[in-house]
């Protein structure tokens, strides 16, 4: 992380410093924290579940605070920074521990690793709080790869499946490298690549409200690409994108589905759904 | 294809992008030409490391000069009034068409001839000139072809974007009279044809300025037509209409920046013109315009300047490459921005020209998917500001304090009401454990619809538990 | 208060208590990766102008105007337009005296309001001189004046340059130093890297929009 620079509001700004590359520590935690997020919690549970039971067969025991409830990241997004900034601060109370965060959707673990250093860049002692925890997020697949390094034994029958990555987990957090790694170490599994896949679904949160045709038309394209790549399933390590991508393909009754990343590494390496 | 019920969110922005996604040949032509300028930009900079750090070198430029951007307006005009330019300065649009009128009626100009200028089309200059009985033609062949079907530019770097070869021969076959052809050769000829004409008869050329060197007093002009040389060369007065922002210190601080503009605009090493500007006609020189004049237009720049987060906007350096990435721009086109600046930067410049209320949806037109600040070659947050421009938008109008004009024009008591209950939900454990309780025990009851959500999805139905639930009792029987 | 006044006033307004950006300019990173070595600095102006349908034709000093001769014959131009007081004008006019079957010369020697008419359109394609040119974009820099006015590389359909292998630069930043624009810029400063062209229809290039459909250089190797 960028050393603080002394923050004069009406200063002329510079782009921040591209970060360099993350270190990551030499050995596995004994113990971390997962932050389940709000999609996951209601609509994934299962993909939660997973991820926890993929932490555990390496050997870690998960801590899952009681009272988390989500990032804040669509009041965030959708400008009510202030009611972000109070939902932010419930969370960031209940990682006190100086044990990684682990999070199984690339987009809320950038609001945690990134955004909330925006939300109190007027506190400084929630600031203060704010970067040791972003110090210490993952997600998930970042965390399996480079903190367990996990070596995967692939038991299932051969299989083409398609990666969508979030875009700001992309863009903030790097996760298409961490899927695609993973999903490599299956020898069963033949990565295929779709049309135009680095571009958006169109969830976006708010936006898939705001602006529903052009949300509607990014997701038909996007799921087009998708049936269009041969895959028998899609996956991805973000629950807002896979809401988003699966509920499309519902309406258009397409056998494609798409599945949450810790659920699909669980179940092809013979753990039980 | 019968539509369900409209829930009242529904604005001009979304009424005319449902236009535009319904138009299947303007999405075919939007789609093809902007894969294509992404392929282009990405083969230019195929060395990802010089890329970024020559990004970086151009937002250092850029914030530098807006760090002194008085000082450097004052030493562009010292420096070019020595060089013999007349240099005019325009708060409104108003203001600067009417110092271009002055101009015109000195020299009892009675024909103007364009080429490329953004500013000028925040003017209307050729609808204001028109109404004073001044022709004002276009000739940018993209500019000069929607102009003849009167048009808005739907991109600020390829302007006909929108056509395709065929509804150009329609429009040259309707309005010139000209044989249909579909040949993209003869078209241009037949418009190269018509506008040497109009440069030669022309009075006065207006163009644009892509930069303005403070030190030595010099309006550089980037173009591969050479209309802009044309514009400026041909006719005895040449004017220039910039934004104050355009202004760079040095000389050498354009060789970076020339490289990002053309390698990010159009995926060329450089444009086939560059063309600098120091000085009208001297003494025993045989062309040249006789007069050259900058009009430096404000038109709501200082508003984002005032601001150290929105000043970065200004860096933009008109490239259009956030429109080319833009998942949304590509899928609804210029016009549903209804502006002058469409697409990513549109969204976030519209608000400081025209006031955040007249374009209360432009912030909100983004998944902000982040892709047009990965390109950006000036390092603009484009996506950080769009989120800023939202929070100006639903924040309770303050007038008085507000950091820009329309602040507020989003503002309902309602969803910050709901806001506020979200806040309540999610930071008191007790009501959002209940609330997952019921989601899921009740999750038969999920109504099947969901406004606009349900139009283009299945609706989503809760787990039978929580992922708390689980979790608790998997961690309990696992201690 | 003057719109000027007001404008300057908002902006300092809004700076006071910040302070000017330091100036970081990196010269490496315009510099370095545009350097070539000497022998490959012709290929590689070469190839990126051909890349954009640039004619490009090497020889020397003495026999470029015989070259340019044969050149404007199989391109059957008839008319060629120069600039007098140049020396390329002076020796170009002292070859064509020698031959018998040269197209015309015409000179481009008064205000271009006594002749804008034929210039427009009975001018089929002009000869100028370069000042230099730059290996890294494929461009040519020409600083027109009074003797070899601006409108010479720009009206004509056909765009004859001459370019001295010798001034050419490896990149902009050098060129610009070089001709030490800093302490003050010609009149009229261009960068001319091809034919004029246009995308603007359907994203098809076409070459000729408004300025010379062809470019040819001539490139006088003196190295």
């Amino acid at each position: 992380m960028n050393a603080p620079r002394t923050f004069v509001p009406q200063a002329t700004r510079t782009a921040e410093p591209d970060a360099a590359p993350r270190t990551y520590p030499e050995h596995k935690p004994e113990r971390i924290y997962l932050f389940g997020t709000c999609v996951v919690d209601l609509f994934f549970p299962e993909a939660g579940m997973d991820a926890i039971r993929l932490l555990e067969r390496e050997g870690i025991q998960v801590v899952f605070p009681q009272a988390q409830s989500c990032c804040g990241q669509p009041a965030y997004t959708s400008g009510y920074t202030d009611q972000a900034r109070e939902v932010a601060r419930a969370q960031l109370a209940l990682f006190d521990q100086d044990w990684p965060v682990v999070v199984p959707s690339g987009s809320c673990a950038g609001m945690f690793r990134h955004h909330y250093q925006e939300l109190f860049a007027g506190e400084p002692d929630t600031l203060a709080r704010a970067r040791a925890v972003a110090e210490r997020t993952y997600e998930l697949a970042e965390f399996l790869l480079h903190v367990c390094r996990v070596e995967l034994h692939d038991q299932g029958p051969p299989t083409e499946v398609a990666l969508h990555t979030s875009c700001s987990a992309r863009r903030e957090m790097h996760t298409h490298h961490h899927g695609r790694a993973l999903l490599d170490q299956l020898s069963g599994v033949r990565r295929v690549d779709h049309d135009h896949e680095s571009e958006c679904c169109g969830f976006g949160g708010t936006f898939c409200v705001r602006m529903p045709d052009i949300s509607g038309a990014m997701v038909a394209d996007k799921t087009r690409s998708l049936r269009d790549s041969g895959a028998t399933r899609v996956v991805s390590a973000d629950a807002g994108c896979l809401m988003n991508i699966n509920g499309a393909l519902k309406k258009q009754r397409a056998p494609l589905q798409g599945q949450h990343l810790a659920s699909f590494l669980w179940q092809r390496t013979g753990g039980q759904p | 294809m019968s539509q369900p019920a409209r829930i009242p969110l529904r604005d001009e922005f979304n009424s005319r992008a449902r236009d535009a996604l319904g138009d299947a040949q303007l999405r075919r032509n939007f789609r093809g030409a902007m894969d294509s300028l992404m392929e282009k930009r990405a083969a230019a900079f195929s060395d990802a490391d010089e890329r970024e750090r020559l990004r970086t070198l151009g937002n250092h430029i850029r914030a530098r000069a807006l760090s002194r951007l008085p000082d450097l307006l004052e030493q562009l005009e010292s420096n070019l009034t020595a060089n013999g330019i007349q240099v005019h300065w325009a708060e409104t649009t108003e203001q600067a068409n009417r110092i271009v009128l002055d101009i015109a009626e000195r020299r009892q100009a009675r024909q103007v001839i364009k080429g490329k200028s953004m500013v000028s089309e925040e003017m209307d200059m050729n609808h204001v000139l028109a109404d004073h009985g001044i022709e004002c033609l276009e000739s940018d062949m993209g500019e000069y072809i929607i102009q003849l079907d009167h048009e808005k530019p739907s991109h600020i770097i390829m302007p006909a974007i929108h056509k395709n070869a065929d509804q150009v021969a329609r429009l040259f076959e309707r309005e010139l009279g000209e044989p249909y052809t579909r040949d993209v050769n003869e078209l241009i000829q037949t418009g190269r044809r018509i506008l040497r004409q109009k440069f030669f008869d022309a009075d006065i050329g207006v163009s644009g300025v892509n930069f303005a060197v403070a030190e030595t007093g010099t309006l550089v002009l980037v173009e591969n037509e050479g209309n802009g040389r044309m514009s400026t060369t041909v006719p005895k007065v040449h004017i220039a209409v910039t934004g104050i922002e355009k202004v760079v210190a040095h000389l050498r601080d354009v060789v970076p920046l020339l490289s990002l503009l053309t390698r990010s605009a159009l995926g060329q090493p450089i444009t086939t013109y560059i063309n600098m500007i120091s000085r009208p006609r001297q003494a025993g020189e045989r062309d040249g315009p006789e007069e050259v004049h900058l009009v430096l237009l404000d038109n709501g720049r200082s508003q984002a300047f005032a601001d150290g987060e929105l000043r970065q906007t200004l860096n933009c350096i008109r490239c259009g490459a956030c429109m080319n990435h833009c998942p949304v721009y590509t899928r609804v086109g210029g016009h549903t921005y209804g502006e002058v600046y469409p697409g990513p930067i549109g969204a976030i410049i519209t608000p400081h020209l025209v006031g955040l209320d007249k374009v209360p949806d432009h912030p909100s037109a983004s998944s902000l998917c982040g892709a047009c600040g990965e390109v950006c070659p000036v390092r603009i947050p484009i996506p950080s500001l769009l989120r800023r421009l939202r929070e100006e938008n639903v924040s309770r109008p303050d007038p008085g304090h507000a950091v820009m004009r329309g602040q507020g024009s989003k503002y309902s008591a309602l969803e910050s009401t709901v806001w506020k209950l979200w806040r309540t939900l999610y930071t008191r454990p007790l009501l959002y454990r209940l609330f997952r309780f019921f989601a899921t025990r009740l999750r038969a009851l999920t109504p099947s619809r969901l406004g606009p959500w349900t139009e283009h999805r299945g609706a989503p139905k809760p787990a039978a538990r929580s992922l708390h639930e689980l979790a608790r009792k998997h961690l309990e029987q696992s201690r | 208060m003057s719109a000027k006044a007001r404008i300057l006033d908002k902006l300092r307004h809004s700076l006071a208590g910040t302070e000017a950006l330091p100036d970081d300019f990196d010269e490496t990173l315009v510099t370095e990766p545009w350097r070539y070595p000497p022998e490959q600095r012709m290929a590689r102006l070469r190839e990126l102008m051909e890349a954009v349908r640039t004619e490009i034709h090497l020889t020397d000093q003495t026999r470029w105007p015989a070259l340019l001769a044969d050149l404007l014959a199989k391109k059957q131009l008839t008319r060629l337009l120069i600039a007098p007081r140049t020396d390329h004008g002076r020796q170009l006019s002292e070859h064509w005296q020698h031959r018998s079957d040269a197209p015309a010369l015409h000179a481009y020697d008064r205000p271009v309001e006594e002749w804008k008419h034929e210039l427009f359109h009975d001018t089929p394609a002009s000869l100028t001189g370069t000042v230099g040119a730059i290996a890294a974009t494929g461009s040519l820099i020409l600083c027109p004046d009074r003797h070899e006015p601006r409108l010479m590389s720009l009206v004509p359909p056909v765009h004859f340059a001459l370019l001295r292998a010798s001034t050419i630069h490896d990149n902009l930043y050098e060129a610009q130093r070089a001709l030490n624009w800093r302490a003050g810029m010609p009149t009229n400063a261009l960068l001319i890297s091809g034919p004029s062209k246009t995308a603007d229809i359907e994203q098809v290039l076409a070459y000729g929009a408004h300025g010379p459909k062809d470019l040819v250089v001539l490139i006088l190797e003196d190295a």
